[in-house]
């Protein structure tokens, strides 16, 4: 039966799995706050007619919002690409079809990823004109 | 009273794909649905097939979807459905003939938890005591009576059939919270695999369909919590279990 021989595979997750839902219920909750710190920010305190190109190379002028909008974009590229793993693992059953789609994936959102991570971590305003 | 029932039929020696089946049945409202299922089989149509054993909800042997929800049949008043009854196999198992499934992949799963007591300490004189809290902390899981309504509810074990499955796990935390058991590092090994406790999604159907009351998905989240908490141990069983 499918199931039964499916399953006398044993595959150990070596702590993998365990790890992934802690930091899925971790990231979860300070994303949470975060967002809602981003939304507060963006579109309460300030009016969105204001946020334009120097108003984000005034924040990023310190450490603080880099610090912040960094945070957000690691946990919630992590977040969601664990997210789709899972999902994957769960809905394709052919081991060529899922490593494509999985490595389709990390390819994408690692670019994303890294991109944005320069990106936080080397914006340099241009100067006025 | 008529009770209309509308019954999805599968015969593997006919050539044909599932069809629905609709009968109407003589029986009262405060009969329950295997009533019902008798009065088909007994009056009707003699090759109707469905499996019941104690019919007073104890065996779990005549679980199977009603109205979409998973129920066993013995346990159900025709007066609390809507009519026409809808009446199918539970979902994610093969079908063996109309409303009987083959449950072999899901004992086969049961079996890997080591569902029994592993005392490895010497025999007392009388009986292995345990406190009444002792006793609470498990209280819950002992009421399984393995139908499957739980894992034939669960979405992910629908998408994958690797998946241990709610009622293994119910199984495993049963033994886990026992104060007299030493298998727990064998357990957790079982359910630390990829296919183990982590394909859960908290998804709840489980704990909806128990017709046990069961709070399945909360005895998931405390072996899952088990596991966090013995991740040394658990891992290095785990890699005892790759060699």
């Amino acid at each position: 039966m499918k199931e039964s021989v499916a399953f006398a595979r044993e595959k150990p997750s070596g702590g993998f799995e365990l790890w992934s839902w802690v930091f899925m219920r971790f990231s979860g909750v300070v994303l949470l706050f975060l967002a809602l710190g981003h939304l507060a920010l963006m579109h309460l305190i300030n009016s969105i007619d204001e946020i334009d190109y120097w108003f984000v190379a005034k924040r990023y002028a310190g450490v603080l919002w880099r610090g912040y909008d960094l945070a957000m974009l690691v946990l919630a590229m992590l977040h969601g690409i664990n997210g789709a793993r899972i999902l994957i693992d769960d809905y394709l059953h052919h081991p060529m079809w899922r490593r494509l789609v999985l490595g389709g994936l990390y390819a994408v959102c690692g670019g994303l990823l890294v991109l944005g991570v320069y990106v936080a971590l080397f914006f340099k305003p241009v100067a006025h004109a | 009273m008529h009770i209309a029932l509308k019954i999805r039929r599968y015969s593997p020696e006919q050539d044909r794909p599932p069809s629905w089946q609709d009968v109407t049945v003589e029986a009262e409202p405060t009969d329950r649905v295997l009533d019902a299922l008798h009065a088909v089989k007994w009056r009707h149509d003699g090759s109707l097939a469905f499996r019941r054993s104690c019919a007073h909800g104890i065996c779990g042997s005549d679980a199977m979807m009603i109205n979409g929800k998973n129920r066993l049949a013995c346990k159900v008043l025709i007066k609390d459905l809507r009519q026409p009854i809808v009446i199918e196999p539970m979902r994610g198992f093969p079908v063996v003939k109309d409303l009987i499934v083959d449950m072999e992949g899901f004992f086969n799963k049961y079996r890997r938890v080591t569902p029994y007591l592993v005392a490895q300490d010497p025999p007392p004189d009388k009986e292995r005591l345990q406190s009444p809290q002792e006793r609470e902390r498990f209280d819950d899981t002992t009421k399984c009576i393995l139908c499957g309504a739980c894992t034939t509810a669960c979405p992910s074990f629908w998408a994958n059939h690797e998946y241990l499955g709610p009622a293994a796990i119910v199984q495993a935390h049963r033994f886990l919270f026992d104060s007299r058991d030493h298998a727990k590092a064998q357990r957790l090994a079982v359910l630390n695999q990829s296919s183990g406790v982590w394909r859960c999604r908290t998804i709840f159907n489980c704990t909806d369909a128990c017709p046990r009351g069961i709070n399945v998905t909360k005895a998931i989240g405390e072996v899952k919590q088990l596991l966090l908490h013995h991740r040394a141990r658990s891992s290095h069983v785990s890699g005892e279990v790759a060699k």
